[in-house]
């Protein structure tokens, strides 16, 4: 009983972690950038949630549109202005690139909003439910249901939409797609705007679950690593099994280990992985 | 040598500082010093080998632990420093065998996160590091005055002599492997270099010294604690540094870490809450101004190099 | 005559691929033979696995007396294996003096600065490429860069060379120099195998040649025996033409 409560636990936090993860892997995917941003974008949209709810009585799970919207266009805007000019130099100019744009974003917030933690007090709570004996803790898993289901969402608009056909032509080989007439450019401006779009919906669902602080975007910025190695680059099925293995991983990981442990157990198993197995568990995959 | 005795009479003007009795000025000089270490040790394996790491921060942070815990079980100061330059060797050589077969991003992630996985380590171990309150190391008797000349002494001393080392290995076929490395690794098997070898050799080079520069910053603020030796920052600012000198030069790194020292103190002191802003200007305007660095600038104006898509895979993708 | 380079039943799977399968080769010191086949049918496989990027799924491969299958690429080149890339492989921010000097410093011996340079400028000379030694390698033209794979693998003192289509995309001009300069290697006493798609170029140099087709060996021997083979024929232009083929040598052997 009580390992089916953690695995609960786990499964409701993986379905965060993937919505976290899956713009990141998609940045990388598509891009070959590791978004060292993302981090920050997640709190980005914790805080407009935050806002939300305390000036306009906006319900987080309504504010992941706002936020979704805010963090689109300041992705776009980020890659289309700075990023793009050093598409295709060494691995190590785009690092040290968003590494500083992420200093800028994340200093900007902290003087902003103070390093001080906030939470959204919602005034109705949905509470908790007990099934079969079984605790279900209703808002985080709407959280989570929402999480996966946006994730269902950006799988869908890549598969069926013209733009996310785009995206994934150009990620299997953007100078074909340059040359069928895709602006390569552009698209790379819209992708990382989607994955900035799903970093801020995800902490706009996350201000329900964790306080907020601009202190939190190395976590959520390690959680996205763990995660894209865990499931592989590049897939958004692989984000969403190496999301909920990683939940699953570190609810088990805190009962056997104690709580304060969870990303160290989660970086040693990254590290133990790229040793032993840099494809991930489901192996390489493309954005099918 | 022509090139080699400028730089020798620059150091020791450098080593005549103390003369001045301004212990302020000494302090930004070790500081400069220890920058300079940390810079020209990452050179090694990202400026001549072209591996994106992010490991400075493992290797100063387990460099100034075993250094303190070494003192403080007694062992002699220089004694603690040769070993901590031992034990971060040690440490790179091995994970240099497991993750430096590992490529771009993956590398840069892997070695990124090592930093963090001993700061978790270093934290709940409090029997041995004191956890997270931190250690203290032994006061040393001596005065005030002379504390400041031996702590920028000896980081003097190790910078240049990562700077020797820097300038040996740019001159002597590792150097000229590791380039080789940089440019087509694959092709470099093909010419008869052992690619795994000489990468765990720089990997290594990038981190004994980096060690030793812990344990001597730990020896002189007397109390370390996790968070501020093992900080990701630590990783990143030898980056900017030599990427700000001129990355893959012997000099370069020398150059961009007191020209780093020099803006951290002028513009960063005074504005303290937007240091990490700060940074990150100067970051962009790196990238986007002074892709060469400042050595860059008096070369002649290379073409930029085209997109590195390694040609062997395409081939064999194909 | 005991063989320099054997391969015996070497077979490399790719996945569910089978890239090569069941491929038993011997190569006599001195020989120039001939590696053709129809696009994917394993040529730069086969010279992959010898030089070391992959180890064989299956088989073994004796070079020298020595089993090299499962070695290091650096431990085969530095034992007297070159090969050159069908996409050349320079260091392209190196001059291309120092693209020769690498094999010479790393694979012909433990040679200091000077000797090194002195062997670069030797295989250069040798290439016609002297001229441009202090060029960067990224601004050769292709003749020029496929020229430069030549001499550094030359720069190696090899006992074998592969050549993996060093011809392609040249102009018959610099085709022929291409050839000359093959000639003379081989007549260096180099043992050569090369990949080619001009059957000029074969015919002319080689004194043997392997036939390639879908990872299997089908056919091997003098350049006339093998065109005239109708599995050959087969390979190369399906069955309808090979069957008309031998259904005129019937005719005329009838006749
Ligand atoms: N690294 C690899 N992974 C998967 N398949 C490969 C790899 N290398 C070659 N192949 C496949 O093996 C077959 C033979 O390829 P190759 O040796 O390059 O042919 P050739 O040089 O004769 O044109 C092709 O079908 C190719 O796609
Ligand atoms: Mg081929």
């Amino acid at each position: 009983m009580l390992y089916a409560q953690i695995l609960i636990n786990g499964l409701v936090l993986g379905g965060l972690y993937a919505c976290i993860a899956v713009g990141f892997s998609l940045v990388w995917g598509v891009l070959n950038v590791i978004n060292i941003l993302h981090g920050t974008f997640v709190v980005l949209g914790s805080y407009i949630a935050y806002f939300c709810y305390v000036h306009l009585g906006i319900h987080p799970f309504l504010s992941i549109i706002v936020s979704g919207g805010i963090l689109f266009v300041l992705g776009f805007l980020v890659q289309a202005g700075l990023i793009n000019r050093v598409m295709g130099a060494p691995v190590l100019t785009t690092l040290v690139l968003t590494f500083g744009l992420e200093l800028l974003l994340n200093n900007g917030i902290l003087l902003a909003f103070s390093a001080d933690y906030r939470t959204v007090q919602l005034a109705n709570p949905l509470g908790s439910t007990i099934i079969g004996g079984l605790v279900f803790p209703l808002e985080r898993v709407v959280a989570t249901a929402l999480a996966l289901g946006l994730t269902v969402l950006l799988y869908v608009m890549l598969a069926k939409s013209r733009i996310g056909r785009a995206i994934v032509a150009v990620r299997m080989d953007a100078e074909a797609a340059a040359l069928m007439g895709v602006n390569v450019k552009r698209i790379y401006a819209v992708t990382f705007g989607v994955g900035a779009l799903m970093a801020g919906a995800a902490g706009s669902l996350l201000a329900i679950v964790f306080p907020i602080s601009p202190l939190n975007s190395t976590e959520f910025l390690g959680i996205a690593f763990v995660v894209c190695v865990l499931g592989g680059l590049g897939s958004v099925a692989g984000a969403m099994v190496g999301g909920l293995a990683l939940g699953v991983i570190e609810s088990f990981g805190a009962l056997f280990i104690g709580p304060e442990h969870g990303l160290t157990i989660a970086f040693t198993l990254l590290i133990l992985l790229l040793i032993f197995r840099p494809t991930g568990i489901m192996g390489r995959r493309g954005y099918e | 040598m022509t090139r080699v005795l400028p730089v020798v009479l620059v150091i020791a003007l450098v080593a005549a500082l103390p003369l001045l009795g301004d212990n302020y000025l000494l302090r930004l000089g070790t500081m400069g010093a220890m920058y300079a270490v940390m810079a020209l040790s990452w050179n090694v394996i990202g400026g001549f080998a072209g591996y994106p790491s992010f490991a400075t921060a493992a290797f100063f942070g387990l460099g100034a632990y075993t250094g303190a815990i070494l003192q403080g079980a007694g062992v002699y100061m220089p004694l603690a420093w040769v070993a901590a330059c031992l034990a971060a060797a040690l440490f790179a050589g091995l994970l240099g065998l497991a993750i430096l077969h590992l490529k771009g991003h993956y590398f840069a992630i892997a070695s990124l996160v090592v930093a963090e996985v001993l700061l978790e380590i270093t934290t709940s171990w409090t029997s041995l590091t004191g956890g997270g309150m931190g250690l203290n190391l032994p006061i040393l008797r001596i005065s005030v005055d002379a504390q400041a000349r031996l702590f920028f002494w000896a980081m003097l001393a190790l910078a240049s002599l990562t700077l020797a080392m820097n300038w040996i290995v740019a001159n002597h076929r590792l150097g000229f492997g590791l380039r080789c490395i940089r440019q087509n690794e694959d092709a470099s098997g093909m010419v008869g270099i052992n690619t795994t070898l000489y990468k765990v050799i720089a990997f290594i080079l990038s981190a004994v010294f980096v060690g030793g520069a812990g344990a001597l910053y730990a020896s002189w603020v007397f109390y370390i604690e996790p968070p501020d030796v093992f900080a990701t920052l630590t990783s990143v600012k030898p980056i900017v540094m030599a990427l700000l000198g001129g990355a893959g030069t012997v000099l370069g790194p020398v150059i961009g870490a007191v020209l780093f020292l020099v803006m951290e103190e002028l513009v960063w002191r005074n504005l303290l809450e937007i240091h990490a802003a700060a940074l990150g200007i100067l970051i962009v305007i790196l990238i986007f101004f002074l892709p060469g660095g400042v050595l860059g600038l008096f070369k002649r104006r290379r073409k930029p190099a085209a997109p590195s898509r390694p040609l062997a895979s395409a081939e064999a993708g194909r | 005559m005991t063989a320099i380079l054997s391969l015996d039943n070497v077979t490399q799977r790719f996945g569910g691929l089978t890239a090569l399968d069941a491929v038993s080769l011997d190569i006599a010191p001195g020989e120039v033979v001939g590696l053709i086949g129809p696009n994917g049918a394993g040529k730069t496989t086969l010279v992959n696995m010898v030089s070391g990027v992959y180890k064989p799924s299956t088989g073994t491969i004796t070079f020298d007396g020595k089993r090299i299958d499962g070695l290091k690429s650096y431990q085969i080149a530095r034992l007297g294996v070159a090969r050159t890339y069908q996409v050349v492989q320079p260091f392209p921010e190196m001059t291309v003096l120092e693209n020769v000097m690498s094999p010479a410093t790393f694979a012909a011996g433990n040679l200091g600065v000077e000797a090194a340079q002195e062997k670069a400028l030797e295989a250069l000379r040798f290439c016609g490429l002297d001229e441009q030694a202090q060029m960067r390698a990224s601004e050769l033209t292709l003749a020029g860069r496929k020229r430069l794979e030549l001499a550094k693998s030359l720069a190696m003192d090899p006992k074998v060379l592969l050549l993996d289509e060093v011809n392609a995309g040249l102009n018959p001009a610099e085709i022929d120099l291409a050839l000359d300069l093959i000639r003379r290697i081989s007549a260096k006493g180099v043992t050569i195998v090369i990949i080619e798609h001009l059957m000029k170029v074969v015919m002319n140099l080689c004194s043997r040649i392997v036939v390639l087709h879908h990872g299997a060996k089908i056919a091997e021997g003098t350049p006339a025996e093998v065109t005239s083979d109708p599995h050959v024929i087969e390979a190369y232009l399906g069955n309808r033409y090979a069957r008309k083929q031998a259904g005129e040598a019937k005719e005329g052997a009838d006749g």
